[in-house]
């Protein structure tokens, strides 16, 4: 657990000094960041065993909220509860009724309803803009309006604060009886059930806990790219956030932040160096670390660290 | 509601045509998703592409006839030829290469190993195929239109869409239930469904099954998607808009059934294509408002049969 918490200290300073020695990656390492928080909500689920393939939704809700409401309340402060306020709601109500269901059908009503959120954000076009997305115009912070650099700084910052609460917050809540029932539901629903706990209240607490941080990390997106489309929503999106769940390794809190990073920076240079084939990329480095890695990259940093302690 | 008929009468008899030739296409790509799933226990998410895959195909080779100067029907020929060559060659590679090493993982690591293939293929297919729309309707232009009447007016269809696409999805249909359930390898494919570790200890080879089934799959995806180049311009992207679709329908249909996804295509595709020219902006969302409606009332899906919980 040590090794964790250092290995948690080393990476936000790693960051920082990354952020402040290339001046453009800090903005690729906050989109990481604000992925990694919303990635955190995905692993809650995988600890029940259950994937959603339509996680992106929530994102995409956050993200809108920021771009609906900033023309008129344009504080960073005030839109990032909003977002995750409403994302959490959106969260219950969907949750109230996906809980019922398990494994390849909870992975498709995700991804259902999901489509039903993109496919409203691209043809509510009087409202949405369809596809051609939303511009977020400036922000102030505490009703202050920065310059661009200092509101860069100010957003990684708010980005790596929340992940680190919030991973901090996910860490307690799997050590809380609760957040252990999670792995009986994986195993053995039924003798949670025998024990007098309700799987499904286990689960519908993750979905909402995993709700509301897919909502920040929607927000957070979208005030840092300052541009919202319906390609949030979309399931290729969502399959992202399994994805990097599954390359940072769903053993730790630290692995979503992990893989949220090795991904924004896969992608960003293999983008740069085959501008056709980034996805590819993608994909063939996923196919490795699931045939040779499964543990992701926490998996391998951890073993890595034993083996000296050893 | 005379009237509302007299006024949209045209506009819904076109709907039903729409949507009869797409439904004949969804169930298709659904029918073998179900197929793949039923004997792999994998959800392929890529099954999606090996139908753009077999669309851009049969473009291609369809395309080389016509410089060939072969006749328009041998347009039909670059149909079939596209998900022969896809169910034998591109089916079999991904079996062994990829799929045979994940059986019997968490279903989230299959799941995930199928997303980074739908990846990969998604842009193989950008760098053969570029990114340009690519038309080739010489299969649909051959057949011509039918003056179908309808009411006092007279609805002008193609051919194509009319008998081909429906044609062959029923023969699909027939073809599949009767080799299913008649012939020995069909039966064999059930048995592994059914249950796998007492298919093999009775001496079934298994891992033939699996390769045959998911070839089989594949090559009919690919056959949707050759049957579809004709009627509409490729663009990238049909993998994965193709994909969702045909998820709705096996999830609502549940698994493991042919006739119910028929059935459920047949649903699905009219709903869709009503709410094209009804409410165009709800064109995309009606098939997972049906799915959604159904899954609420019936959780294992409307033919779905309820597997016992795990105790």
């Amino acid at each position: 657990m040590k090794r964790e918490t250092l290995l948690a200290i080393v990476g936000a300073l790693a960051l920082i000094l990354c952020a402040w020695a290339i001046p453009w990656l800090k903005f690729v390492l906050t989109v990481a960041l604000a992925k990694g928080i919303a990635v955190l909500g995905i692993l809650l689920l995988l600890r029940a065993g259950q994937v959603s393939f339509g996680h992106a939704m929530f994102l995409a809700v956050g993200a809108y909220t920021v771009a609906f409401v900033a023309p008129s309340v344009p504080e960073v402060l005030l839109l990032l509860p909003l977002a995750a306020l409403l994302a959490t709601a959106l969260g219950l109500v969907i949750g109230l009724f996906l809980v019922r269901y398990r494994d390849i059908f909870f992975g498709m009503l995700n991804l259902a309803l999901s489509m039903v959120i993109y496919s409203l954000l691209e043809k509510m076009y009087a409202i949405t803009h369809g596809t051609d997305g939303i511009r977020i115009a400036a922000l102030t912070f505490a009703g202050v309006s920065l310059e661009r650099e200092v509101q860069e700084w100010v957003m990684f910052g708010i980005a790596l604060t929340l992940a680190i609460g919030f991973g901090l917050l996910v860490r307690a809540y799997l050590g809380s009886p609760m957040g252990r029932a999670l792995a009986g539901i994986k195993t053995r629903e039924t003798r949670l059930e025998f024990m007098g706990v309700s799987a499904r209240l286990v689960l519908l607490f993750a979905y909402v806990l995993s709700a509301l941080m897919g909502g920040v990390g929607g927000a957070l997106v979208s005030m840092t790219t300052r541009h919202v489309t319906p390609q949030l929503a979309y399931w290729t999106s969502s399959g992202e956030l399994v994805f990097i769940a599954i390359l940072g390794g769903a053993g730790s809190a630290l692995g979503p932040f992990l893989g949220a990073t090795a991904f924004e920076l896969v992608r960003v240079y293999a983008a740069a160096a085959v501008a056709d084939a980034w996805q590819m990329i993608l994909g063939g480095v996923l196919l490795l670390v699931i045939l040779f890695a499964p543990g992701g990259v926490w998996g391998i940093l951890s073993s890595k660290l034993k083996g000296r302690g050893a | 509601m005379m009237e509302w008929f007299s006024d949209n009468g045209l506009l819904l008899g076109l709907a039903l045509l729409d949507g009869l030739s797409y439904a004949a296409l969804v169930f298709m790509v659904a029918v073998g998703l179900n197929l793949v799933f039923g004997v792999l226990r994998i959800v392929n998410v890529a099954h999606g592409s090996l139908f753009a895959i077999g669309a851009y195909t049969a473009a291609s080779i369809g395309i080389f006839f016509a410089s060939l100067g072969l006749p328009a029907w041998a347009g039909y020929i670059a149909l079939v030829l596209s998900a022969l060559l896809v169910g034998a060659v591109l089916g079999p590679l991904i079996e062994r290469l990829l799929l045979r090493r994940i059986y019997g993982h968490e279903d989230v690591l299959q799941l995930l190993v199928t997303f980074a293939l739908f990846m990969i293929l998604e842009d193989v297919q950008k760098l053969i195929w570029g990114v340009q729309p690519i038309m080739q309707d010489a299969p649909m232009k051959f057949l011509g239109t039918v003056d179908i009447p309808f009411g006092e007016d007279v609805i002008p269809f193609t051919a194509y869409q009319l008998f081909v696409l429906p044609g062959v999805a029923v023969a699909t249909l027939a073809a599949l239930a009767w080799f299913l359930r008649r012939t020995l390898t069909g039966r064999v494919i059930v048995a592994v469904t059914t249950d796998k570790e007492a298919a093999t200890a009775m001496g079934i080879d298994a891992a033939k099954i699996m390769l045959l089934t998911f070839s089989f799959g594949a090559g009919l995806a690919a056959l949707g998607g050759a049957l579809a180049s004709p009627t509409t311009s490729l663009v990238p992207g049909v993998g994965a808009s193709t994909i969702v679709l045909s998820f709705a329908v096996v999830a609502t249909a549940g698994l493991g059934q042919i006739e119910g996804a028929a059935l459920t295509s047949l649903m699905i595709g009219l709903g869709r294509s009503i709410a094209v020219y009804f409410a165009p902006e709800f064109e995309v969302v009606v098939p997972y408002i049906i799915m959604v409606a159904v899954l609420l009332v019936r959780p294992q899906g409307l033919f779905g049969v309820l597997e016992t919980r795990r105790v």
